[in-house]
């Protein structure tokens, strides 16, 4: 891999530094900064609950986002309500800063649901399993706000597996061509599954950017000050007319692929110790301790918050039921559909069958 | 003879095949050290290379598109698609490209590319990991269908796949991955076409009141109706080829017993159990006791996992199709 070739933005080292930067600067008050301590604490304990359940057998199936906190929190706290968020199914500290409800995205992983929220209403797209897919519908809704002459901003979420997919790449090219309002988010943490990002892009991620006709930033993935002020800019670029941007940000993916993954098989644990020294949670710990912004009482509180969080996942995740069989013919189509009717008519009256003999 | 998982077979039979012929190669989303996600290609890398067991970048229409070029060049790819639901990204590289260039080239090239992909439900699985596409493919002229319903099935038909000039689209069961059968690994030692010819149906459980047509994961669904069926004697016939089908040895089975349902776990319109059905009406009209039934998933996209059950033909809905034909 080519380290050497990685030149990424960091305002904090992992020590807890504050350092300097040619092009990007952050100025937040100390209350935001407290905010974005607690996004990550509570979106780290979200994760942790969800993999405890998903062992219990609670869920079918989940992806952490183990480590990647700071680029999932700073970018989407760099948002205006008014812009739009198109994940994929590991961005759930996207979905938590977008007010999407932990209990919403669990319930996709419990297996009673395969969609959920309102896009309209917390401006988030749809967790997208297929990769690269929403990447397109993101450079879409992007012309769409320019077309209505508007000021919002589409960020697209993925990961360095999907800079592979013929729909990233064809993204790129829509979104230079129409100089569309979009950012393009690539989380780089390291792996798809058991592949090395080399396998995918054969020049570091951000590099990539300049072959379409537009900017690629790389940014420390784990650094959430840099983060947020890498895309605050993007933003911005993007708001003022002047097209799209690639933020690719360097970061670790510290769990499972997802729970029925065994990365033992393909990579090394040095690797991992390599990251537990980057944490993004620590980082920002240390600085706001020795910066006098938040105290022991301070972080307690927040771990405290993140303990209740949990029980109420936890409960809230045992008590969801799966939904009435019929209802999965809700929805199918938004006129009213014949063949769909009878067949629903078909599965009660066969249901009741049952209901008949038992009773 | 040995008793191996479906999952094992498919891999011993990669292996017979590889060993067989140095232009099998294998290519597809984490292959090689991983195994792939269902480790169907545990081992096969450390064994074989890095250059014969490939790992692909993450792009399902790369994969096939390069794999035409690979044939071109002599190859006879055997790829593998993670997932039924992200075959679709690759879906115009197999239906314009894959299918077409045989006859493009009026004879002159072969296609022996071999794509493989665990399909179906039944397994808790989230969005697109649960879809029954083969009807999509089915549809194609110029491609072949397969879908092997036990470990034997598995291990013979995956070599015969590969070593057929056409391209095979494989699919495997995934819900029956884990489920032992008898494999005798010898066979591959003979000409493997001399014993059994992939491209016909079996019966698979004879019986004379109701033929029952199914393929891949819903013949151990219809050989249970079969066992559990006590009032009505049922005949299961595997079809094992989705295309060409082996209606000859359907329509002798529906002969005898004159009446037949069609199962699988893909939505009902448009889907094999159409074809099925039309055909058998056409060859078996004078037999017929009833119309042909067909037991289906229904015609919404698959559902959320905690519902599955109630879209999955089960082995109630096999036999309550069995006791409707039997009224007429
Ligand atoms: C079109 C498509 N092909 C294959 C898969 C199976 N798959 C799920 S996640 C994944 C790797 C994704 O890697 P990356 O884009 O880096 O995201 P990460 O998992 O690291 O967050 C693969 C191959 C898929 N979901 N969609
Ligand atoms: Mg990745």
């Amino acid at each position: 891999m080519a380290e050497d070739r990685v030149r990424a933005v960091q305002l904090l080292t992992p020590e807890g530094q504050r350092v300097s930067h040619p092009d990007y600067d952050i100025t937040l008050s100390d209350s935001e900064l407290r905010g974005l301590y607690r996004d990550m604490v509570v979106v780290r304990r979200i994760d942790t609950e969800a993999t405890a359940l998903q062992r219990q057998g609670e869920l079918g199936l989940w992806a952490p986002c183990l480590g990647q906190e700071a680029a999932q929190v700073g970018s989407a706290r760099a948002m205006a309500p008014n812009d739009f968020a198109f994940p994929t199914f590991r961005e759930h500290g996207v979905t938590w800063c977008r007010g999407i409800a932990p209990l919403e995205i669990l319930a996709l992983f419990r297996g009673v649901t395969n969609g959920g929220w309102d896009p309209q209403v917390n401006k988030c797209g749809p967790y997208s399993i297929v990769i690269g897919a929403q990447v397109l519908h993101g450079v879409g809704y992007a012309m769409g706000i320019q077309f209505d002459g508007a000021e919002d901003v589409a960020v697209t979420y993925f990961g360095d597996g999907a800079m592979a997919q013929g729909d990233v790449n064809e993204a790129f090219v829509f979104a230079a061509s129409f100089s569309a309002p979009v950012v393009f988010f690539c989380q780089n943490n390291q792996w798809a599954i058991s592949q090395p990002r080399d396998r995918q892009s054969n020049v570091q991620i951000y590099e990539r950017a300049a072959g379409f006709g537009f900017p690629g930033v790389q940014v420390d993935g784990n650094d959430i000050l840099a983060v947020m002020a890498v895309t605050k800019v993007a933003l911005e670029r993007a708001r003022t007319g002047n097209g799209p941007t690639l933020i690719e940000a360097y970061t670790y993916r510290m769990g499972a692929h997802t729970t029925s993954d065994d990365p033992t098989r393909y990579r090394l644990a040095g690797e991992l110790e390599t990251w537990r020294l980057r944490d993004p949670i620590e980082r920002l710990k240390v600085y706001l301790a020795r910066q006098g912004i938040a105290d022991r009482s301070f972080f307690d509180q927040i771990e405290q918050e993140g303990e209740e969080l949990a029980e109420h996942i936890r409960d809230g995740v045992r008590a969801m039921v799966p939904p009435r069989p019929e209802s999965m013919f809700d929805d199918v189509y938004a006129e009213p559909h014949a063949r769909i009717d009878e067949q629903r008519s078909e599965m009660l009256e066969y249901l009741s069958s049952f209901q008949d003999s038992v009773g | 003879m040995s008793e191996l998982t479906m999952v094992k077979a498919i891999n011993a039979g990669l292996r017979k095949a590889m060993e067989r012929d140095p232009k099998v190669i294998l290519f597809g989303q984490d292959i090689g050290r991983l195994g792939g996600v269902f480790r169907v290609t545990d081992g096969l890398q450390k064994d074989f290379g890095e250059h014969r067991v490939m790992d692909a970048p993450l792009a399902e229409s790369g994969i096939i598109g390069t794999a035409v070029g690979l044939a071109m060049r002599g190859y006879r790819p055997v790829l593998e698609i993670q997932f039924d639901g992200f075959v679709y990204p690759g879906f115009d590289q197999i239906v314009s490209q894959v299918a077409k260039f045989h006859r493009r080239m009026a004879g002159s090239i072969v296609m022996p590319i071999t794509i493989r992909i665990p399909y179906g439900g039944g397994i808790g699985a989230v969005e697109h990991h649960s879809e029954s596409p083969e009807a999509y493919f089915a549809h194609t002229a110029g491609l072949r269908v397969l879908t092997p319903a036990d470990p034997q099935a598995a291990f013979l038909t995956i070599q015969q796949a590969i070593a057929c000039n056409d391209p095979v689209i494989y699919f495997e069961p995934k819900r029956r991955y884990w489920d032992k059968g008898e494999v005798d690994e010898s066979l591959a030692a003979l000409d493997l076409s001399a014993v059994a010819d992939p491209w016909r149906a079996r019966v698979v459980h004879t019986g004379s009141d109701v033929t029952v047509a199914c393929y891949g994961p819903m013949v151990r669904t219809c050989l249970e109706a079969a066992e559990a069926s006590t009032d009505i004697s049922l005949e299961v016939v595997d079809m094992q080829s989705i295309s060409p089908l082996d209606l000859e040895t359907l329509a002798s089975s529906v002969e005898r017993t004159s009446r037949l349902v069609v199962v699988h776990e893909a939505s009902k319109s448009g889907g094999v159990g159409a074809e099925i059905a039309a055909r058998i009406s056409e060859k078996c009209f004078y037999s017929l006791e009833a119309p042909v039934i067909r037991v289906t998933g229904f015609d919404v996209p698959y559902p959320a996992s905690r519902l599955e059950e109630y879209f999955l033909p089960d082995l109630d809905r096999v036999i309550e199709a069995a006791e409707q034909v039997m009224r007429y």
